[in-house]
């Protein structure tokens, strides 16, 4: 049997029986942005920052199985504005305030935000309300950052096996919770050896005393932007670079 | 309740009977809570903590849930809990002053709980009373036709801390208003006429009697029911318990539409009928009706039918003495998410959880209720099947057009004489409708709900099928002297308290577009808003996870075409306009300084200075 192809922006991917779009793009090395997907983890669709067009379709990449043939838009103004504005809206519904936030460098979303060239919140800011819990030994909680991506209710439902994370509230008032009546980190049976305590894309899940190990300037996404590392590989990889 | 009272022995007390009524099972997640919380007056957080416990789920996941359905309360509430119905008929018709009246009657606040405990008011999104609005509901029941009069006897009634059971009962008479009848409404069978038959066609039979018929979903989008059913009864179950279902649509919630109402409170055997049906034709054994919560008032007298119906051996096992046949039927109630009338949210829902759209494929019919292959239909399409097993499926397609076969309810409210419940077969025009329930100079229509579409004049020679508007049954009718603006702000904030959350689009795009709204309606407006509120629905139309976010701009598009000058004379000017008044914002430094003379404000335009 033939191999099985998608056209992602004409250039043709192979990918296996019951791959999604994004999965197959991972393995080729083309970068989609995202911020809920991650590759260890059931896909769930919900930052829609991946969002291409299949066939003429808007779908989402992560969720949406690859079919031989189908032709994907990425990497088009249309869809770049568009995952632009659903950036601008992420950055305004928390607080976001990258030149203060330790993780300046290695977040994900900010990577986006200048993948992407976004240059202003554009809208204007909620400024939610969202109390730290500083209650751990080990994990300082920032929620004023969360993108509600649910990666740590992930990890730690399906990895650590303890549903330490979940979501409650509906709609804009939609947040993250931990698994204590008292709402406190510290009661719940969370540890830094947890895979949760190691995939928030942002800086909502931070080790203490570890802040500034590395300075700002030197950390991941200060040293080559995200899309670039991905598409990089491949193209050192075929001796482009 | 309160908190003190709460000690561990008197909680476990209380929690027993009902987690034990709902066998400590988990799916019943959120049966327990609406239970929990009626013993309790709220969901403290031991009490969740002690349900997570008997049902042997996390914790926080018993609290995402708690916090997800908006009639569920984590903080206490009043012992009288008063919601008025915020659709725009009830606004028209004086929701607006009526709930400033009780609250002055009161001595309270939107929002807030009254010191003593005994009352709190707050909105909530359309009650599924438009035809004899204003409604409110107390403590879940619903009212009615509120008047002035009324509001004040009811504050009298909660200062006085009558018991409901004690209200005068007229206060809760919900009239059906059927106006026109047609094919459905005309039925007068006895319960299980159409079980019989169906029985004695067989299910291979009567499959091919959906197909000639080509009924098609009456919820809105209008799928063929035969396909869904015929997908159904061909998937293969899986698991430990190998299972088919069926689950009746009942979750109402698109403002406008009251039609399951009536037919869920005159015509429920007509209803668990077309169950039944559907269970026999694709082979399952278990009806699930989730019923909205806002109608749970009808709720004895449907559980009282289907014990009547048990008995009489119209459910349960040897159905109409057939020995192998066997179907039951279980109602679950809401709590308060338009969302979960989304049916993979709704099957979140049966299942406990928070009432989140699937991703799909997998679609129900595959993999639905716990994984099973199910059917999931509108209250008024298992009606229809329920007429389709008697009268056979030609019979039904010489009724409407040829692509919207059959008759349609229409739930009419707004400027009209006489608001109801209309039965017309598909193909009726707009103009025709407006006639008969006497609309005199209506400038506008909404047909089905905000997220369908917004019909001026011009348009009233348009047919209602699913080839001109199609429609889930909401027919809200503004007169000439309405401004079309209010109409799409209530739907814009309809849609940011109704967004379930889940994907960033809807979540922020509808909160953000009330937002723009309520600066329109300040006078804060410009061209800009008007532009980003088509940024926004472009955006959402393509990136939203499920139905509500494609949709929940299609009224401020519709109104924005057809009725621009009433967002325009709002329009402070029509290039760009600061959301924040600079004036305004001096103002608490005033107040701190003592100061109120001219150099202490700041204002825009010739001899000030500033020029604009």
């Amino acid at each position: 049997m033939r191999a099985q192809y998608i056209l992602v922006d004409g250039l043709p991917i192979p990918f296996e029986e019951g791959q999604t779009i994004m999965q197959a793009a991972m393995v080729a090395e083309v970068f989609i942005p995202h911020l809920c997907h991650h590759p260890e983890f059931k896909p769930q669709g919900s930052c829609k920052l991946c969002t291409v067009k299949a066939n003429g379709r808007y779908v989402s990449a992560c969720t949406m199985p690859a079919k031989d043939g189908m032709e994907v838009e990425n990497n088009s103004p249309d869809l770049n504005d568009k995952r632009r504005t659903m950036l601008q809206m992420l950055f305004v519904e928390g607080n976001h305030f990258c030149p203060s936030c330790e993780q300046s460098g290695n977040c994900r979303l900010q990577a986006l935000a200048y993948e992407l060239e976004m240059l202003t919140p554009h809208f204007n800011q909620f400024y939610p309300d969202r109390p730290l819990d500083a209650s751990h030994p080990e994990v300082l909680l920032d929620f004023n950052r969360c993108i509600l991506c649910e990666l740590c209710v992930r990890a730690s439902r399906d990895v650590d096996g303890k549903n330490v994370f979940a979501l409650s509230g509906r709609g804009i008032g939609k947040h993250l919770i931990v698994n204590a009546e008292s709402g406190r980190l510290a009661d719940t049976a969370f540890s830094l050896a947890d895979k949760a305590a190691h995939v928030c894309p942002v800086g909502v899940i931070l080790e203490k005393r570890r802040g500034f190990a590395i300075p700002i300037g030197r950390r991941r996404y200060d040293l080559e932007p995200i899309g670039m590392q991905v598409e990089g590989q491949a193209r050192r990889r075929s001796g482009e670079l | 309740m309160t908190e003190a009272c709460l000690e561990a022995g008197r909680l476990d007390e209380l929690l027993q009977p009902i987690v034990d009524a709902h066998h400590r099972d988990s799916r019943l997640l959120l049966q327990i809570l609406r239970e929990v919380q009626n013993a309790l007056g709220y969901l403290p957080a031991v009490a969740l903590t002690a349900i997570a416990r008997a049902v042997n789920l996390p914790r926080a996941r018993v609290e995402g849930v708690a916090g997800f359905y908006s009639f569920l309360h984590l903080t206490p509430v009043g012992r009288y809990r008063v919601l008025f119905s915020d659709n725009i008929t009830d606004r028209m018709l004086g929701s607006v002053e009526l709930m400033d009246r009780f609250c002055n009657r009161l001595w309270i606040e939107r929002g807030k709980v009254s010191e003593d405990g005994l009352v709190s008011v707050e909105t909530t999104s359309c009650t599924g009373m438009c035809d004899q609005g204003p409604a409110l509901l107390v403590n879940g029941l619903a009212l009615p036709r509120i008047s002035a009069e009324r509001i004040d006897r009811i504050s009298e009634l909660i200062r006085a801390q009558i018991p409901l059971a004690d209200w005068p009962g007229e206060y809760f008479l919900v009239e059906d208003n059927i106006r026109r009848r047609d094919a459905l409404l005309s039925v007068q069978w006895p319960a299980g006429e159409a079980i019989r038959a169906a029985i004695a066609r067989g299910a291979e039979a009567m499959l091919v009697e959906m197909r000639l018929s080509n009924l098609r979903g009456r919820g809105g989008a209008g799928f063929t029911t035969h396909i869904k059913w015929e997908s159904a009864r061909r998937a293969a179950c899986s698991g430990e318990q190998p299972a088919r279902y069926v689950v009746c649509n009942a979750d109402e919630g698109e403002p406008g539409t009251f039609k399951d109402r009536v037919l869920l409170n005159s015509y429920a055997d007509l209803v668990f009928d077309g169950m039944t049906v559907a269970g026999i034709t694709i082979g399952a054994r278990n009806g699930l009706l989730y019923l909205r919560g806002e109608y749970a008032s009808l709720l004895p007298a449907l559980q009282a039918n289907l014990m009547r119906r048990r008995l009489n051996g119209l459910l349960g096992t040897s159905l109409c003495g057939q020995a192998d046949l066997a179907f039951d039927i279980e109602i679950h109630l809401g709590a308060g998410a338009y969302i979960c009338g989304e049916e993979t949210a709704l099957l979140e829902s049966l299942e406990g959880k928070r009432g989140v759209p699937r991703i799909r494929p997998p679609f129900p019919v595959s993999a639905g209720y716990l994984g099973q292959p199910t059917v999931v239909n509108n209250v008024e399409t298992l009606c229809k099947a329920a007429l389709i097993a008697v009268n056979g499926g030609p019979w039904f397609a010489g009724l409407g057009t040829k692509q919207s076969t059959g008759t349609k309810l229409l739930s009419i409210s707004g400027d009209v004489e006489r608001p109801g419940i209309y039965d017309y077969p598909f193909g009726v025009s707009v103009a025709q409708v407006l006639n008969d329930c006497g609309a005199g100079h209506a400038q506008a229509v909404q047909v089905s709900g905000p997220s369908g579409s917004c019909l001026a004049t011009h348009e009233f020679s348009r047919r209602i099928a699913f080839e001109d508007v199609p429609t889930a049954g909401a027919f809200m009718v503004f007169g000439a002297h309405r401004d079309m603006f209010e109409v799409a702000r209530n739907f814009a904030h309809f849609f940011a308290h109704e967004s379930c959350g889940f994907c960033t689009p809807c979540r922020v795009g509808t909160a953000l577009v009330a937002n723009c709204m309520e600066k329109i309606a300040n006078g804060h407006g410009s061209q800009y808003d008007i532009n980003e509120i088509f940024k926004i629905h472009r955006l959402l139309h393509a990136a939203s996870h499920c139905g509500l976010g494609q949709s929940a701009c299609n009224a401020l598009f519709d109104t924005l075409h057809k009725f621009r000058p009433a967002y325009e004379r709002r329009l402070r000017s029509l290039d760009f306009e600061p959301a924040f008044d600079l004036d305004q914002a001096l103002a608490a430094a005033r107040q701190m300084t003592g100061r109120d003379d001219p150099a202490a404000h700041f204002r825009l335009g010739p001899g000030t200075g500033v020029e604009p």
